[in-house]
């Protein structure tokens, strides 16, 4: 499994290669891939159905709990399915909607990327792992959202959609960690049977907090919601992939794996239900104010997520059948309505869809594709959407409480979902032909092949409700963590259920009757989804940038005495801080101290105050040289031969560096007052005297023994060097050195760049 | 800075400068020296000749870019810790084999000794870079 995982990653980074070698043929070629998952995974279908579950597991790093382990139970494969298949019909059709595009390779891998990634979490059985590929998810919708990157819209939306997304990772990656701590382990498989040590432990709340805020995030519940309709600025195919049918149900996936665990308790299902049921229906009612084609589609998404997120709150058998019943047709009708959406588009050019009408005549094919769709979000029989829409009403229905309400608020969504199958579905392409023009045809293969599937499989599974039962059954089963049977089927004799169903179907007529007042009714709700929490995020980013503004001006302001001010105020409190507080046992200074080492001692505090004294700079510099030599020498006399050279030499490098600068400076001058002197001079003393501590302090707290001997000992056999300093910095702590280059050559480079930059700047005026 | 003694002494001591920042750097895993310390020796080395002779004639006889020193330096110390990965064993492990050379005898070569040299290199090449840039501002 991890290797079907990796071919997604390792597909797309050839993927701008073979485009460039076949732009024809291109799309064709990347599609085998889904398609060959679509395969492989439907060869474990009877394995799985069966009640098994699959896992392969391989250690990553195993001294932090993080395993590469792969679990293929029900609702995973599940998840698979939809991510091959629908993976497929969108790869085929991005050849087609990006033809002649300079950068479709570059698309074709992010799309492949974002599979693989999204495939990674569904079947991921160890937090981290998963957590890994959920950010992955958000990277790559990060890339396909602002593929346009030379609109600014869409750049903004996709740092919008990143932001929010990665911002709810966070949390999840928090989340996670605590629910490692709770749960006793990483893998999921471990924790799930281990529900009621976790709901009884005291980190319950904290844990389930913050796995729902990633959920939400990712799942675009309100209020996060509304990073969803902003993200359809990415090109089509993307937002069916990601924002119909794949990524932003890797929340309700989340929910759904996690729901054994953390579930079947009111702290879950209450806000988890309520969340859902606002998402629903709010989702449902700013759609229909809606004219743009995807912009319609993409709230009825949030709707349909929102209704996913309740069923998965509340929990019931029936409610975890609706679930994994609704699923998959949204999947189907709303991947189906998208790419259509986008095949109009690039047929017509319009994305209205109330200036287009008759468009059934010229593109016969894609028209009866969006029919087939919108009859299944219409939940009309015999199509799957029927059957979920029945399923939706039966989970509302087994609520513990507040069953009547949450059943309407079912039935009015799925009224909603009537009114915009017919709006986006239906009304483009019957009546007279308006909004199109003398060029507009049927659309090219690629572009009608996905979608007529899409809603070829939407009519097959409402026809033939039982072929996929056993594997919904084994995904509905995961998610209670008990044995449920899903029997989906067309007819279950005349209930209450069917006449609450047919009720939905005629509010719908009527809504669709009234769209166009209902447009016009621009009331609270509808604002609320442009002006609420949107605005709230606008205003949070707005806040950023001004408080780093802030900081930078406070912090950064050029002064280089006020940086060295910040920089050694900050070490003062810091150290200075855990200095008192560990109430240090300073040894003696000058135990051992012989008479020529107190001179020396004695020349460098002269030299230093000459220093400070000096008139002029090359005497400062120096009697600055003179107090890094007599350091030096100290540290000769107290036998550290590799650290005195060390110091010789850099102590001349500065002079000769001292050297280079000195004319370019201005004639010296005191221009600082009197204060600014004595303000210096009291942070300098108050460093230097802090050192003094610290090295007394150091030299006097030795809880430890001594790891000198050690490396005296270990260094000829363990790394055959006789000069232990040098062993220690290229062996034994040679991770650490390897370190400290790298950022000597950062810093050099950015000491290179500050004074080319200084130098152009020069040459400009 | 044209003078004439400066010059003429710089001829004779930049040679023994840049081998005796070789020899700091390969004794470095025994005696005194070291990577860091031969990087800065080489550097005060080619320093010498910036003031003697400029900085232009200072990049001619260094042959590649500064700033190719430290790429490559930043790369032989991260290779070096490769060899250890082919066998099993943790990034950085020190790999050593002895050669037998007909006029010194037995000699051990390790892998730290190539990470010194990236230390070395990259060291040469930092400073380089400031010392050269802080001479052509003129």
């Amino acid at each position: 499994m991890l290797f079907a995982v990796l071919s997604g990653f390792v597909l797309a980074l050839f993927a701008p290669w073979i485009y460039r070698r076949a732009p024809r043929g291109a799309a064709w070629i990347l599609a085998l891939l889904p398609l060959g998952l679509t395969l492989y995974f439907l060869g474990f279908a009877g394995t799985v159905a069966g009640g098994e579950v699959l896992r392969s597991s391989r250690p990553w790093a195993p001294s932090l709990g993080v395993s590469l382990s792969f679990s293929l139970d029900g609702l995973a494969l599940l998840f698979a399915l939809l991510i091959g298949g629908i993976g497929t019909a969108v790869v085929v059709y991005s050849g087609g909607y990006l033809e002649g595009h300079p950068h479709a390779g570059r698309f074709h891998a992010y799309t492949l990327a974002f599979m693989a990634s999204m495939l990674g979490v569904v079947l991921s059985d160890n937090l981290l792992l998963l957590f890994v590929f959920w950010e992955l998810t958000s990277v790559s919708s990060y890339l396909l959202i602002g593929f346009d990157h030379e609109r600014e819209k869409a750049r903004k939306a996709a740092l919008q959609a990143l932001l929010v997304t990665g911002g709810g990772g966070l949390a999840l990656l928090a989340g996670f960690l605590l629910l490692g701590e709770a749960g006793g382990s990483l893998e999921i498989s471990e924790i799930s049977g281990r529900g009621d040590v976790v709901r009884g432990s005291p980190l319950y709340l904290p844990i389930l907090a913050l796995v729902l805020i990633g959920a939400f995030t990712k799942s675009a519940q309100f209020p996060f919601h509304f990073w969803l309709p902003n993200a359809m600025e990415a090109p089509t195919p993307a937002s069916a992939y990601l924002h119909a049918a794949t990524m932003v149900k890797a929340g309700i996936y989340l929910l759904a794996r996690l729901s054994p665990v953390l579930g079947n308790d009111p702290a879950w299902q209450i806000p988890v239900t309520a969340v859902g049921a606002l998402t629903m229906l709010a989702g449902a009612w700013i759609a229909l104010q809606q004219t743009y084609f995807k912009l319609l589609l993409a709230w009825s998404t949030v709707s349909a997520l929102g209704a996913l997120t309740m069923m998965l709150g509340l929990g019931t058998g029936p409610a975890a059948a609706a679930a994994v019943l609704f699923l998959p047709a949204h999947a189907f009708y709303k991947g189906s309505l998208f790419l259509v959406a986008g095949a109009v588009d690039h047929a017509a050019g319009e994305r209205d869809v109330t200036r287009i009408s008759g468009l059934g005549r010229t593109m016969p094919v894609t028209a009866a594709a969006a029919m087939a769709a919108a009859a299944s979000m219409a939940g009309l029989p015999p199509l799957l959407g029927f059957l979920a829409k029945e399923g939706l009403l039966g989970g509302a229905l087994s609520a513990p409480a507040a069953a009547p309400a949450l059943l309407g608020a079912v039935a009015l969504a799925g009224a909603a979902y009537v009114a915009i199958a017919g709006i986006a579905g239906v009304r483009p392409f019957i009546g007279p032909a308006s909004g199109t023009n003398a060029e507009t045809r049927e659309a090219p293969v690629t572009l009608w092949l996905g979608p007529s599937l899409l809603a070829l499989l939407g009519v097959l599974g409402g026809l033939l409700p039982g072929a996929a039962a056993p594997l919904l059954s084994a995904a509905a089963s995961a998610i209670l963590g008990a044995e449920h049977d899903v029997r989906p089927a067309l007819w279950h004799g005349f209930d209450s259920l069917l006449l609450l169903s047919a009720a939905a179907v005629a509010g719908g007529i009527g809504i669709y009757a009234a769209r166009n007042r209902l447009r016009s009714l621009r009331s609270r709700w509808g604002r609320l989804g442009r002006s609420g929490p949107s605005s709230w995020y606008d205003a949070g980013m707005e806040g950023l940038i001004l408080l780093a503004r802030g900081q930078t001006r406070l912090l950064q302001s050029g002064s280089l005495r006020t940086y060295l001010i910040i920089v050694v105020g900050a070490m003062l409190a810091l150290a200075g801080h855990a200095l008192v507080r560990g109430g240090p046992r300073l040894a003696a200074p000058l135990s051992g101290a012989r008479f020529y080492e107190l001179c020396l001692a004695l020349l460098v505090l002269v030299a230093a105050a000459a220093t400070v004294r000096s008139r002029s700079r090359l005497a400062a510099v120096a009697s600055l040289g003179a107090v890094g030599y007599g350091i030096a020498l100290i540290f000769i006399l107290r036998g550290a031969p590799d650290l005195a050279m060390t110091q010789f030499i850099v102590e001349t490098v500065t002079v000769v560096l001292f050297v280079l600068a000195l004319h370019h400076l201005p004639q010296f001058s005191r221009l600082s007052t009197r204060g600014a002197q004595a303000r210096d001079a009291i942070v300098s003393l108050l460093a230097g005297g802090l050192m003094t501590v610290f090295v007394l302090a150091a030299a006097g707290a030795r809880h430890l023994p001594s790891i000198s001997g050690y490396f005296a000992e270990a260094s000829v056999p363990m790394a055959r060097g006789r000069n232990i300093v040098n062993v220690i910095l290229v062996d034994f702590r040679g991770l650490d050195t390897l370190g400290e280059i790298t950022v000597l050559a950062v810093a050099g480079i950015g000491a290179w760049a500050l004074l080319k930059l200084r130098l152009k700047r020069e040459e400009k005026p | 800075m044209s003078s004439l003694i400066l010059r003429t002494a710089c001829r004779f001591v930049f040679p023994l400068l840049v081998l005796f920042s070789v020899f700091l750097l390969v004794r470095g895993h025994n005696e005194p020296g070291g990577g860091f310390a031969g990087g800065l020796v080489a550097s005060a080395a080619f320093a010498l000749v910036v003031i003697a002779y400029g900085p232009a004639a200072a990049r001619k006889s260094l042959r590649v870019r500064p700033s190719t020193l430290i790429g490559t330096g930043l790369l032989t110390a991260a290779g070096s810790g490769m060899p250890a990965l082919f066998r099993g064993e943790p990034f950085m492990t020190g790999q050593w084999r002895t050669l037998e050379l007909p006029a010194s005898g037995p000699v051990a070569l390790g892998s730290p000794l190539l990470f010194d040299v990236g230390v070395y290199l990259v060291v040469f090449g930092v400073v380089l870079n400031i010392v050269l840039s802080f001479a052509e501002e003129d």
